[in-house]
């Protein structure tokens, strides 16, 4: 059972940063300005890296001869573990960066404890990816603070994207049994122990950039259980995906 | 107002002990933003160990126009050169 749900974490870690990368990267090339353009193709890449030791592990823990790739490119929709906000659409580039500090927030305090995890490969893949996560909180926490606390235009739009993404906060810190499992072999936090931290620098920010915290109480999940991805996994997934099905085995 | 972010310079040291040189420009609407920029824009291939950006507006540059009376009275005078000085072999190489 340990090793399933080792499996299932894995995948929970390396989907997120998988589906989050390919989304940042959609920015390539598009971006507002060029300074910005560079610096999400930038959090792109290292997301996309992070992915290779995190599924590059699951696919050895699964031992069924899977490589990272084949886990990125031949699953579908179902086998995804990440959570719901990072497959959201980009929208506005308010939008994209308000997910990113969000995710962000999460992902910078997940690592933090990861590094004492019982697992010594997972400890070093924290240690590694907490740099760089570390830079991205800061960020995109001044990025949402400077649009936030900006023009009327800005900070409309950032509200608004508030409002969206907002219900999809709550999934980050739902235990379930893989994080119990998790967590009694001292693997992994429990989810629910993040949601304090996180929390309060998700205000602070959010504070500092005047923007209010929506009243709503609705919490959409069903992205790290697999069970209900929202419909944009789907069509990201033809995107990031095609070579692969079109071309079998295609190398470069 | 101005929808421009200003210009910025960026100075990048490669390595400890070497001076900061100048590797081009961005754009950004504060310092630390500049910050950021520069590390994301300059230094994403391992090119430095510490950045200073400025605001170009704060650059007193030499205008080109006076490099007659700025530049060319230094050009005939080799005394200024510390070249007439017979250097004691233990000194070695200067």
């Amino acid at each position: 059972m340990e090793g399933a749900a080792l499996f299932q974490f894995l995948l929970r870690m390396g989907d997120n940063t998988l589906i989050l990368g390919h989304r940042v990267s959609e920015w390539c090339g598009h971006a507002p300005v060029l300074e910005e353009d560079i610096a999400l193709a930038n959090t792109a890449l290292d997301l996309i890296g992070q992915t290779q030791m995190w599924l590059g592990l699951a696919a050895e823990v699964e031992g069924q001869g899977r490589s990272a790739d084949d886990l990125a490119f031949l699953r579908d929709v179902w086998d995804f573990r990440n959570l719901l906000l990072v497959e959201q659409p980009n929208g506005d580039f308010g939008q994209t960066i308000l997910r990113q500090f969000l995710f962000d927030a999460w992902h910078v305090e997940m690592l933090r404890r990861l590094t004492d995890s019982s697992d010594a490969r997972i400890a070093a893949i924290a240690a590694k990816a907490l740099k760089e996560a570390r830079y991205h909180v800061e960020r995109s926490g001044d990025t949402v603070i400077g649009l936030g606390d900006g023009t009327d235009e800005s900070h409309a739009r950032m509200q608004a994207a508030l409002d969206r993404l907002w219900p999809y906060l709550g999934e980050m810190f739902h235990g379930d049994g893989v994080d119990e499992a998790m967590e009694k072999a001292a693997i992994a936090p429990a989810a629910e122990a993040l949601r304090a931290p996180v929390s309060e620098r998700i205000e602070a920010v959010l504070d500092k950039a005047t923007l209010s915290i929506p009243e709503t109480r609705h919490a959409r999940s069903g992205g790290k259980s697999g069970v209900r991805h929202s419909e944009h996994l789907g069509h990201l997934l033809t995107q990031m995906q095609w070579l692969q099905r079109a071309y079998p085995g295609a190398t470069w | 107002m101005s929808t421009e972010w200003p210009l910025w310079e960026v100075f990048i040291r490669g390595q400890h002990g070497i001076s900061h040189r100048h590797v081009g420009s961005l754009h950004a609407p504060d310092a630390e933003m500049a910050m950021k920029n520069a590390r994301d824009v300059y230094t994403r291939r391992n090119e430095g160990v510490s950045i200073w950006v400025v605001e170009a507006r704060h650059i007193t540059a030499s205008s080109p126009s006076d490099k007659g009376p700025f530049y060319e009275p230094s050009h005939s005078k080799v005394y200024r050169h510390p070249s007439f000085f017979d250097i004691p072999d233990e000194a070695g190489h200067m």
